[in-house]
């Protein structure tokens, strides 16, 4: 459990020759009584790991489809606290990582040492909260790291080299290469730093690294794969479920964690 | 108290403020703090600020004894700093002088910044005209709807206004917006936000662009009466006005130090702005504040009369202040606001805006039991012309 389960999972499939690939999804888009069966579809498609989504009113580093997933779930009264009581109710049946991806304000305001305990006794395995940057991280990494829960790090194109090392340094579980200059689901062509960059990231990092923010389709999804260990995907996959094309996204995943082997290629 | 230094080397007062921001902006923050210091520093950087702010914003402004009101309430003399004689009619541009001067010297052709009402979108706007910056202003979609003058203001002045549909439509769902489009163009981009908020360096770098108003008054007080004053009083929204009015003042443990937040339709019906006093500890827009908030953390819509103090926020360094009793915080309904918008129209003359209304008012209840050779200052921080038509549909109603 915790931080181990993501590196064993995470190093057995790239043992395997596979990509990772870890899907975002909203938790309480469409209720919270859909959600272990949204995991479990996930996992059986052949996901990594799970990042999955508290709702926040103010999210800053989101874009349009995220946002309003938010607020969809917002409206169905999710919180944080009703997300980690449904995680713990099935967590015996769920294999594949999970890793809470949140905003400062609900963690904080729920309690930071109260939060880590219940996240482990829930079964999540890694925290996401965007606008924790290094200055401000030892606020929650003592607690994360007494209930062995990754704090997983993220990465910017914007970073320096220095920073880019000591986030590399500190990184547990995997590192989050934020792969286009804003928030998630933009639609801004990859530029061509960013090859440059993630081979950077994978020089520095002792942990696997993933390229996320904006990939919405499997060429994309293996172009920058092919320069790390995978990818992110969020608002593509977001979308595709609001929109009940669960075929679609199925497709994104396994055309995304192909080996790219010439041999293979059609 | 002893010397006051804060913030600290990270942006933190006490437990307040700090850098809650996604790790694609830290590089912009540590680029515009290491900017502001060497500007602080540089000698003809404050000598073009000084130069901008007597020449162009038309400072100092005066501090001026309201006799007929000191008569009216019977009580402590008052005096009025008028921020409202500033060009664009507020204090807002103190501050957006002096970012717009630091974009400059960064090397940055881009300004965006957030706006409720518009003050500070207009304040921001006419510093980009005077200094050919392209200037982005968000807006909540709302807030459009009720401000449309000062939209067209923005326009004439050659900024572009960009509607912010998103959550309730108003500065909140504006400053989120704004964020959002610097992470995407934070290298050729500064954001000019526009109050005490916001992650380090803004509180701070914000507080001294403002603390402008707070050095004249010390001045200008003793020259008229040879002492400091007893009380000093300022609204509080995001609060920009009150710190740069507080700042100059907070190792004078002799003057009392009041700010005002809007009380809306009272604290007890819970449609108010009032954070400091009824928000919880949070992170909001990137530093840790009082915040109003949910139990489960998600942010409420603030509510007032003045959409200058319509803010479920308040500037860290205020949250501090407030825990270490240097200032007290306090707050005026919207009827007790629009109460004083009227009587200082009637009995000065002077027609304040409806955020500095509130400091107004509280300045009156206080002055009643102070005796006459003790001293008020308060902040008239802007001027009301831009909500006269509002208070005239409200009265005709009432």
């Amino acid at each position: 459990m915790g931080k181990e389960r993501i590196e064993k999972v995470f190093k057995e499939k790239l043992a395997n020759r596979e990509k990772l690939f870890v899907p975002y999804i909203m938790a309480g888009d469409g209720g919270l009584d859909i959600l272990q069966e949204r995991i479990q579809f996930l996992e059986d498609s052949g996901v990594s790991a799970i990042e999955l989504g508290i709702p926040f009113s103010d999210p800053v580093a989101d874009g349009p489809t995220i946002q309003k997933a938010g607020l969809r779930s917002l409206k169905e009264g999710t919180t944080l606290k009703g997300v980690l009581e449904k995680l713990k109710e099935f967590k015996e049946e769920t294999t594949v990582p999970i890793i809470i991806m949140t905003y400062i304000n609900l963690v904080f305001r729920y309690g930071l040492e109260k939060f880590a305990e219940d996240a482990r006794v829930a079964g999540v395995d890694g925290v996401i909260i965007p606008d924790v940057p290094m200055e401000e991280e030892d606020l929650v990494t003592e607690y994360l790291k007494r209930n062995d829960i990754a704090f997983i790090r993220l990465v910017a194109l914007t970073s320096s080299e220095d920073r880019i090392k000591e986030i590399a340094r500190r990184s547990e579980g995997f590192l989050y290469a934020v792969s286009v200059m804003g928030t998630t689901g933009s639609r801004k062509t990859h530029e061509e730093q960013v090859e440059d960059y993630l081979k950077k990231l994978k020089e520095y990092s002792s942990v696997p690294v993933l390229a996320g923010f904006g990939i919405s389709s499997v060429e994309q999804a293996r172009k920058l794969s092919a320069h790390c260990d995978g990818v992110i995907v969020g608002s593509r996959i977001v979308d595709l479920f609001h929109e009940g094309k669960e075929e679609e996204v199925k497709a994104l995943i396994q055309g995304s964690i192909q080996k790219l082997e010439p041999s293979h290629q059609e | 108290m002893t010397t006051y230094t804060l913030p600290d080397k990270r942006g933190k007062f006490g437990p307040y403020g700090g850098q809650f921001v996604p790790e694609l902006l830290m590089p912009a923050l540590i680029e515009l703090e290491e900017a502001y210091e060497t500007a602080q520093n540089d000698l003809q950087f404050q000598k073009e600020l000084r130069y901008y702010l007597k020449q162009y914003v038309g400072r100092e402004t005066p501090l001026y004894f309201a006799e007929q009101l000191t008569k009216h309430v019977g009580g402590a003399k008052i005096f009025l700093k008028r921020e409202d004689l500033n060009h664009t009619g507020a204090h807002k541009i103190n501050n957006t002088i002096g970012q717009a001067l630091l974009t400059k010297r960064m090397g940055k052709k881009k300004v965006i910044a957030e706006t409720g009402a518009g003050q500070h979108g207009v304040a921001t706007a006419t510093v980009s005209a005077l200094f050919n910056l392209d200037c982005i202003i968000f807006m909540g979609a709302e807030d459009i709807e009720r401000q449309k003058l000062n939209v067209f203001r923005m326009e004439l002045l050659g900024a572009e206004v960009r509607s912010v549909p998103n959550g309730s439509g108003t500065l909140k769902d504006a400053t989120n917006e704004a964020l959002r489009y610097w992470a995407s163009h934070v290298n050729d981009t500064h954001y000019i936000i526009g109050s005490a908020v916001g992650p380090h360096p803004f509180p701070k770098m914000v507080r001294d662009f403002q603390s402008v108003i707070g050095m004249e008054t010390r001045e200008q007080i003793l020259q008229q009466e040879g002492k400091l004053p007893d009380a000093v009083i300022a609204c509080v929204g995001g609060g920009s006005n009150s710190i740069g009015m507080f700042y100059p003042f907070v190792e004078d443990d002799e003057v009392k130090l009041y700010g005002v937040e809007a009380g809306g339709l009272g604290i007890e019906k819970g449609q108010h702005a009032a954070a400091i006093t009824k928000g919880e500890k949070g992170i909001l827009h990137g530093s840790l504040s009082k915040v109003l908030q949910d139990d489960a953390g998600q942010i409420k819509e603030a509510f007032s009369i003045s959409a200058g103090l319509d803010y479920p926020g308040v500037g860290p360094e205020h949250s501090y202040l407030h825990e270490t009793n240097r200032v007290t915080y306090e707050s005026v309904t919207d009827k007790e606001a629009l109460e004083a918008f009227q009587l200082l129209s009637k009995t000065e003359g002077i027609i304040p805006a409806l955020e500095s209304s509130h400091a107004v008012a509280y300045a009156v209840k206080l002055a009643k039991d102070m005796s006459p050779d003790e001293t008020i200052v308060v902040c008239l921080s802007g001027r009301g012309d831009k909500d006269v038509a509002q208070v005239q549909k409200r009265l005709e109603v009432e």
